[in-house]
């Protein structure tokens, strides 16, 4: 699968989220609280909602609409009414830049 | 658009899905991201604050009620104590069910119990339908909580200050589910996996509904059915009264949070009541915004949304014409003026999807 230079590491901040848009796809990337990187789908699977307007606390993410969360490191839905497991997908590090694998 | 068909199996359900509009993006005034992340921060703070004067209240006034009781000088003690159960628990078991009110989930999950209980909503049933009102917020056969029908029956919404409707119709509904699950209608909302949770919360409280009616009949006394139960009727006067102003006599199937719902200044005490849901555009345009920091939102945002009405009485002298008016023209809505500074509303959808809102008068 390929790697796409998806963003710089300072277009997000510590303990934040951004959306990426690829190929007709839509991703959310992380800056977690470990100061690593993570990539998942963009969208809720509760509601096709983007995440990338909801709220990233410790190592969840929380839909901006119905409050639905996600271990954005697993992709396991954590709260009602996510049921379903978001989609990840490798990240790496190279220099400033964010890559994922998709 | 001509009669309007509220049922979940309807044509205006079916037309909802099949024209696009439950797949079309809702409009949202802009808020940078470093502020809306501010303003979603979570906080135990205000709401164990609020959530100890809330109980706290109770107790004083149930106790000062049986107290008196059976004397008339028990009634302020126990209308005061009627608000906060009837009326309270509403804003409670909303807050609590977008999981905002507190930081801590278990907080969240045991005042949203409790709330559930006192406002006599299913808690895994209502999880779901307030979702489904916040995806397809007024779409007419999609949104199970449209509490003012196009055209709307004038006894029926009286009737509901006394909450009369709404227990009338909790009653058997509770019995179905704590015998065989969620209704026909709540099926089409709440995922399958969550049914037998419905029917062990009807369980639940039917056991404690039973409990206290059966100390009634033992003690021979109302006394029990006015600390548990009746208070869903002689304290729902508020919650009625603050709820129908939320979205009456504005526009339904429409993705613009601004022509659909209404924000109205209120006094403190129905604001604590109420838990700042009188910010009712806000909410609803950023439900993840707890209900403490939706004052500062609307500083935010306001140069983008109508007026907000100035009081209660306002909200209802702009609201009830409306929905007079609804009784012989079911399309007229109310469109409020923009102020220079806002975004036009967001109509090109319907443009694109004649008939799906008509022009107002």
């Amino acid at each position: 699968m390929p790697w796409i230079d998806a963003c710089a590491t300072e277009d997000i901040d510590a303990e934040d989220l951004i959306r990426f848009d690829h190929g007709g796809a839509t991703y959310a990337i992380y800056h977690g609280v470990d100061s690593k990187f993570y990539a998942t789908a963009g969208k809720c699977t509760h509601e096709d909602v983007h995440l990338s307007g909801g709220l990233v606390m410790d190592y969840v993410v929380e839909c901006p609409k119905h409050n639905g969360q996600f271990d954005y490191r697993t992709g396991e839905a954590k709260r009602l009414p996510a049921c379903v497991n978001l989609k990840t997908f490798p990240v790496k590090v190279e220099g400033d830049r964010v890559w994922i694998e998709v | 658009m001509g009669k309007r068909d509220y049922s979940l199996f309807g044509p205006d359900a079916k037309r909802a899905v099949e024209s696009g509009l439950t797949a079309a993006e809702w409009y949202h005034s802009e808020v940078p991201r470093k502020v809306m992340k501010e303003l979603m921060t979570r906080s135990d703070g205000p709401a164990i604050r609020d959530t100890v004067l809330l109980y706290g209240l109770m107790v004083l006034f149930a106790a000062l009620g049986i107290a008196l009781w059976p004397s008339w000088w028990s009634a302020p003690f126990w209308l005061a104590y009627g608000v906060l159960y009837g009326s309270a628990s509403d804003s409670r078991w909303h807050e609590c069910s977008h999981g905002t009110a507190f930081r801590t989930p278990w907080m969240n999950d045991l005042v949203y119990q409790i709330a559930s209980f006192m406002i006599m909503r299913n808690s895994a049933t209502w999880r779901w339908s307030h979702a489904r009102h916040h995806s397809e917020t007024y779409f007419v056969g999609r949104d199970p909580e449209i509490a003012i029908m196009r055209p709307t029956e004038m006894a029926k919404l009286i009737l509901n200050f006394a909450g009369i409707l709404d227990v009338l119709k909790f009653i058997p509904n509770l019995v179905q589910n704590a015998l065989t699950g969620p209704t026909a209608a709540e099926r089409t909302f709440v995922p399958q996996a969550e049914w037998p949770k419905v029917q062990r919360v009807a369980q639940v409280h039917l056991c404690i509904y039973l409990a206290t009616l059966a100390l009634a009949v033992a003690t021979q006394s109302i006394l029990p059915l006015m600390i548990v139960g009746l208070p869903r009727l002689y304290g729902a006067w508020h919650h009625v009264m603050t709820g129908l102003l939320q979205h009456g006599g504005l526009a339904d199937n429409v993705i613009d949070h601004r022509l659909n719902s209404r924000t109205v200044l209120m006094n403190p005490i129905s604001r604590f009541i109420y838990w700042n849901m009188n910010y009712h555009v806000e909410h609803h345009m950023f439900p993840m915004v707890p209900y403490h920091a939706l004052p500062r939102l609307h500083e935010i945002i306001k140069d983008d949304l109508p007026a907000p009405n100035r009081s209660i009485a306002e909200g209802f002298r702009e609201m009830w014409p409306a929905i007079k008016r609804q009784l012989a023209h079911e399309d007229y809505f109310l469109k409020r003026d923009l102020p220079a500074t806002a975004k036009p509303y967001r109509e090109d959808f319907h443009q694109y999807v004649p008939g799906m809102m008509p022009a107002a008068e």
